[in-house]
């Protein structure tokens, strides 16, 4: 079977002479298709340089990676992957159908297979009736909703959320939560998510790895067998409570 | 940005500065010698003729300021030079002027909002009317008041610079966060302090970027304003009569619309070195 | 960075120049926009007529002699009077300004273009607009007439083309670099090439930027035509009429003439902003609460 990530001893170093800095390395990196893997940690531990390496925004200075078998450029070319930034970077001047589309002109997509895929996606995060409007209309929820249509709408098969719900109240963090779950369960598709929340790695994961800063690297993995439906009563069984304190307790190890 | 990347930074960016500069005026140079040597060759006289009567040689240019512009008078460098500090004097006046006034009444707007309401409206209609396009009239009619031309023209000069100051002054008095001001207020300042140890030291990088705007415009205004009939000892007057002699001798006329370029940028340069003294600490501290 | 520190430094003086134009909103049907209007702009109005009435009633009082100060009924009966010949000056004036404001601004475009593309070029380039910014640019304008004669108004034009060139030059380079890069992000994760990210993300982003000169730009060119008339030429125009009817003392002419070139500089703003409507209806300053 073959990984949709694969990486053996990873590593970046940004700059180079006397003033190089090792973000990242010998990271190792096992996923299986239907995997959710979040990768949690301080600031500067190296989480985002992972993910932007895995999607080819970054070039590795050691080691080896491969998405679905290939070279993180192949895969990117081939939109093996979609991409959910912490900002959910709509283009102000397009509406919310055409950000989704954005993607599918690229990829040059006849129009009408376009307008339909757009539609499917954005029944599919429950936004149909805000096709019309522009980005600033929205809350700052839906906006993050239309970044992750527009992610899915080529239908990759990995999708890769960079701290996306960051800039969210507490409430609605949760509704996206479920959200996600709900997408990732429809489509079966693999996620890589950077976060910063542990509650929100345990909920949503079905593995868990802990980074450790200077220089970064994967310091614990964490399996969260949690039942594969979540919902609320989740949220308060001893075993999510059992697992936060564990991943608390990975990060404080990292920590010292 | 750490502190030791910044200072390096900050000296090479001056060679670097000067040497692109150079590198602008030899590149300048070639393209203009280029365009000669090549129209010339193929006889083309479109858009402009590359004869020397039109497009006199570099050099030449270069050569005329060292030439007497008057038969034995002294050389066009020391003449112009002479016009160029006539004019700039004109510009410094006016700008001091209309800078203080500018700065004083952003300090009132932003302390007082019933002078705001009262007095803005009048300071964005003085506007309306394009100064420097009819600054020679100006001139004519202060000349029919028995204003002397060159105070007529330093008022163009302060009535060009007082507004970007206005506007500038009030945005940098108003640009510390409402959080900065509850803390001086947490300390029992008077308002007088929060205007001189948080606003205004917080308004200089926007005063300095008006005050830079308001230089340039007023040397314009300066030049322009000199150019009715009858005003002697000016940019403005010598531009008109070298381009009125263009025929005899054009390199004249390229040489005087050099010193003038020069002395736009050496008194807007006055105010850049002048901003970094003054701003360049606070700037450091910020990033 | 430092680089960038510039580019934006010196666009933010350029800013600071759109700041003075206000943005009026045209063709504003909501009610939303009206009461904007109304609410913004007509105590504005009410005091520009308050300064009129005073201003002819206090010449009046005092006895003011015309060549002092004109009465705004003397502008007034001049400007009808004169009525052909401040227009047909007035509109060849506009010809030398719309023309060089062409030529300006598509030399600016393109050098945007090589900017955002070259970073060698755009590094050239800094120097050169910094320096321009500081210099009296109107000094060309003896030069451009003797270059493409004194009658022809090309060397009006060429004039104008300058000094409209770097305020567009420069904002709409900061437009086209000063993109999210997270933007830029999405569109290398979605394997945009760098024309589509130059079409799709750069040109929209830089539009708002580019509309901002292009309003400093019209109230310039007009401006920057005017004085360009000064260095001599055909005295049909607004400049000349204006130094002439001056040097006679016939100020309320040189008043109405004044009037109509700001009745023109208005008209070619309002045309810029309605451009601006059309092109990029998204943006925020035509944003309503609905």
């Amino acid at each position: 079977m073959t990984m949709v990530v694969d990486a053996r001893g990873v590593g970046k170093v940004f700059g180079g002479g006397a003033e190089a800095v090792q973000a990242l390395t010998g990271i190792d990196l096992e996923m299986e298709t239907g995997d959710f893997i979040s990768l949690i940690g301080p600031s500067g531990c190296g989480k985002s340089t992972l993910l932007r390496l895995v999607a080819d925004l970054l070039e590795p200075t050691s080691g080896e990676l491969l998405i679905n078998a290939k070279s993180p450029s192949r895969a990117r070319l081939d939109r093996d992957y979609g991409m959910v930034f912490q900002s959910a970077t709509l283009l102000d001047w397009r509406t919310v159908r055409k950000n989704v589309e954005l993607p599918l002109e690229i990829m040059d997509v006849p129009t009408e297979e376009r307008s339909k895929r757009a539609t499917e996606m954005l029944d599919l995060v429950q936004l149909d009736q805000f096709a019309d409007h522009y980005p600033w209309q929205l809350s700052g929820g839906m906006q993050q909703r239309v970044a992750i249509a527009r992610a899915l709408a080529f239908q990759p098969s990995l999708l890769l959320m960079d701290e996306p719900f960051g800039a969210l109240d507490e409430m609605t963090r949760e509704l996206m939560q479920q959200e996600v779950l709900r997408l990732w369960g429809e489509t079966g598709i693999s996620v890589v998510f950077v976060t910063h929340s542990i509650p929100e790695a345990v909920f949503l994961s079905t593995r868990v790895l802990v980074m450790t800063p200077r220089p970064g690297t994967i310091n614990t993995e964490i399996v969260i067998d949690l039942p594969a439906e979540r919902d609320l009563s989740t949220r308060e069984s001893p075993r999510y409570f059992e697992l936060i304190t564990e991943v608390r307790e990975a990060l404080r190890r990292g920590e010292s | 940005m750490s502190e030791s990347a910044g200072k390096t930074s900050s000296s090479s960016k001056v060679v670097r500065g000067g040497f692109s500069i150079l590198a602008v005026i030899v590149a300048f140079v070639i393209l203009w010698e280029g365009y000669k040597f090549i129209w010339t060759a193929l006889e083309w006289t479109e858009p402009v003729n590359p004869s020397n009567r039109t497009l006199p040689h570099t050099w030449t240019i270069v050569g005329a300021l060292f030439q007497p512009a008057q038969r034995n008078g002294p050389i066009l460098l020391f003449v112009e030079l002479k016009a160029a500090i006539f004019t700039l004097r004109e510009a410094l006046v006016g700008f001091l002027i209309g800078g203080s006034i500018g700065f004083w009444l952003g300090v009132l707007f932003v302390r007082s909002q019933t002078a705001e309401r009262a007095f803005m409206p009048y300071v964005v209609a003085s506007q309306t009317v394009p100064i420097l396009a009819i600054a020679p009239m100006v001139v004519v009619w202060g000349g029919k008041l028995d204003i002397p031309q060159w105070l007529t023209v330093s008022v163009i000069a302060a009535y060009l610079t007082f507004f970007p100051v206005v506007i500038n002054t009030m945005r940098g008095l108003r640009s510390p966060q409402p959080t900065a001001v509850e803390l001086m207020r947490s300390y029992a300042s008077a308002p007088r302090e929060v205007l001189w140890k948080l606003q205004v030291p917080a308004a200089m990088p926007y005063i300095f970027t008006a005050l830079k705007v308001s230089a340039a415009a007023s040397v314009i205004g300066a030049i322009v304003g000199e150019l009715p009939a009858g005003f002697r000892g000016g940019l403005g007057r010598d531009l008109l009569q070298f381009s009125q002699q263009f025929t005899a001798a054009p390199q004249k006329l390229f040489a005087s619309v050099i010193v003038a370029g020069l002395a736009g940028m050496v008194f807007v340069g006055a105010i850049t070195l002048a901003e970094h003294r003054f701003v360049a600490a606070t700037r450091r501290q910020s990033t | 960075m430092t680089e960038r520190d510039d580019i934006i430094r010196e666009s933010r003086e350029t800013d600071l120049l759109s700041a003075f134009e206000g943005d009026v909103p045209v063709g504003g049907r909501t009610p939303a926009a009206i009461r904007e209007f109304g609410g913004k702009y007509l105590p504005a109005l009410l005091s520009f007529f308050v300064v009129i009435f005073l201003w002819e009633g206090l010449t009046r009082l005092f006895g003011i002699e015309t060549f002092v100060l004109p009465k705004p009924s003397e502008i007034i009966t001049s400007f009808i009077e004169t009525w052909n010949v401040v227009w047909s000056a007035g509109f060849k004036t506009l010809y030398e300004a719309v023309g060089g404001f062409v030529i300006g601004v598509s030399a600016a475009l393109l050098t945007s273009f090589a900017a955002a593309r070259w970073v060698r070029f755009r590094e050239g380039m800094l120097p050169v607009a910094i320096a321009a910014n500081a210099t009296p640019i109107v000094a060309l304008a003896p030069i451009f007439n003797n270059w493409f004669s004194i009658t022809s108004p090309l060397s009006k034009m060429a004039v104008v083309a300058v000094v409209v060139y770097f305020p567009v030059m420069i904002n709409t380079t900061r437009g086209l670099l000063e993109v999210d890069q997270a933007e830029l992000e999405l569109m290398r994760s979605v394997a945009a090439t760098p024309t589509e990210t130059m079409l799709r993300v750069r040109v929209p982003h830089a539009l708002p930027f580019f509309f901002a000169s292009l309003k400093v730009a019209s109230a310039l060119s007009l401006i920057a035509a005017i004085v360009a008339e000064y260095f001599g030429g055909p005295q049909d125009v607004l400049g000349q009429y204006i130094i002439n009817r001056a040097n006679l003392f016939q100020f309320p002419d040189a008043w109405a003439a004044i009037l109509v070139a700001s009745i023109l500089g208005v008209a070619f703003y309002v045309l810029i902003l309605a451009a601006e409507r059309l092109f990029m209806p998204w943006h925020v300053s035509f944003r309503t609460s609905e």
